[in-house]
């Protein structure tokens, strides 16, 4: 049994990646070519836009600096607006290779059952591809160990922006998405409404260049409050932003 | 309790209710954000002139000098109230979110609108030119 994806959209959050997102779009029309792309710029300071439209995408220009979640949500309501059926996240520093879009793509076509895909690069066949500094590594360690635990299924790669998601998902993530440490978080939510994933490997690349707007300073501090974060997602009152229940955002709450 | 401390404590929550009051009177105050600075303030100055009030409240907390009591009222209320603030200020951070996000997708819709309106206008423009 497999499915059929009509209308894919590659988004791409870019927060001062003037030298980068060219390469990106351009590569993206290359080896995706029925991918539109849309360009997420998060109130950059630099070209950003301007490079991202001379290479022919379309962009989205949010008016200032949301912070990755919020710049990836906003790609996530184009998404859902304009009815596209598949969505996959790539960096606009140009660390995701767009070769591997495809096989995300088969593989979501080949297992109906699943509704993303994660992009891994600690599944055995990646391992040369990426090296990262060693805080970095024990906080992945940390958060693939919870995450697992939490999910019941093997995570290696909680910290990635490289997924790929289903209608459903696009649903879900234009509705609720979190804010300020998506991708371990993203990953609860996802599981907390029933949705299932995988992982596949795949290769990564050095950031080209530009700095990285998700995981620039990568520290205990961090790992803490994304801890946090993670802990609040599973014991959340409010997993689930279902039509008819009260709005994620809502006018007066006072204690 | 010293008589001293009891009329402090009544002109500064008296003093506290009349700012609250004026502000919400003068709309530089929502009343959603005055009400719990209202009553703080009232029971402040509840507490400061029913002096009996304060020492049973002490008693029953086990404050040995009852005047100290208000503090702790006092104290309540400003955890309160910082509390309130951060719910606030949530809840503006997320609108904000929403209406940037809005904004952008907004802009990009009127981009390609305007966009496809000049190619058509071009067009006719270039069609005209061609008739005449």
């Amino acid at each position: 049994m497999s499915r059929r994806f009509h209308k894919p959209l590659a988004i791409v959050p870019a927060y001062n990646e003037e030298p980068c997102v060219g390469g990106v779009v351009t590569e993206l029309h290359h080896h995706c070519p029925d991918f539109d792309v849309i360009v997420i710029d998060d109130g950059s300071t630099d070209a950003t836009a301007d490079a991202a439209r001379a290479a022919g995408a379309a962009v989205v220009r949010n008016p200032f600096n949301l912070g990755i979640g919020g710049a990836v949500q906003c790609g996530y309501q184009f998404a859902l607006e304009h009815g596209y059926d598949l969505a996959v996240q790539v960096d606009g520093d140009g660390q995701h290779d767009a070769r591997e879009i495809q096989v995300l793509r088969s593989h979501l076509e080949r297992h109906p059952e699943l509704h993303m895909v994660t992009g891994s690069r600690f599944l055995e066949r990646a391992r040369d591809g990426y090296r990262s500094s060693t805080p970095r590594r024990i906080g992945i360690r940390i958060f693939s160990a919870l995450l697992s635990a939490v999910t019941r299924q093997p995570i290696t790669d909680p910290t990635s922006g490289f997924r790929m998601t289903t209608r459903r998902g696009i649903e879900l993530f234009a509705r609720d998405y979190p804010h300020d440490y998506p991708e371990v978080e993203a990953v609860v939510m996802l599981h907390h409404h029933r949705l299932r994933s995988a992982e596949l490997p795949v290769r990564m690349r050095e950031r080209a260049g530009g700095r990285s707007s998700i995981a620039g300073h990568w520290s205990g501090f961090y790992m803490l409050k994304v801890l946090l974060a993670v802990g609040v997602a599973i014991f959340r009152a409010r997993p689930a932003v279902e039509p008819g229940e009260q709005a994620p955002v809502t006018a007066e709450h006072a204690i | 309790m010293d008589s001293r401390v009891q009329i402090v404590a009544i002109a500064v929550s008296t003093g506290l209710l009349a700012v609250v009051f004026e502000l919400v009177r003068r709309r530089r105050l929502m009343e959603r954000y005055a009400l719990l600075w209202l009553a703080a303030a009232a029971v402040l100055l509840g507490f400061s002139i029913w002096r009996n009030g304060l020492e049973l409240f002490a008693d029953a907390v086990g404050v040995a000098y009852a005047p100290s009591a208000i503090f702790i009222v006092a104290l309540g209320f400003i955890l309160l109230l910082l509390l309130h603030f951060s719910l606030v200020i949530s809840r503006l951070a997320d609108q904000t979110k929403v209406l940037a996000q809005r904004l952008g997708l907004v802009q990009h819709e009127l981009d390609s609108l305007r966009a496809e309106l000049a190619a058509e206008r071009r067009l006719d423009g270039e069609r005209e030119h061609v008739h005449s």
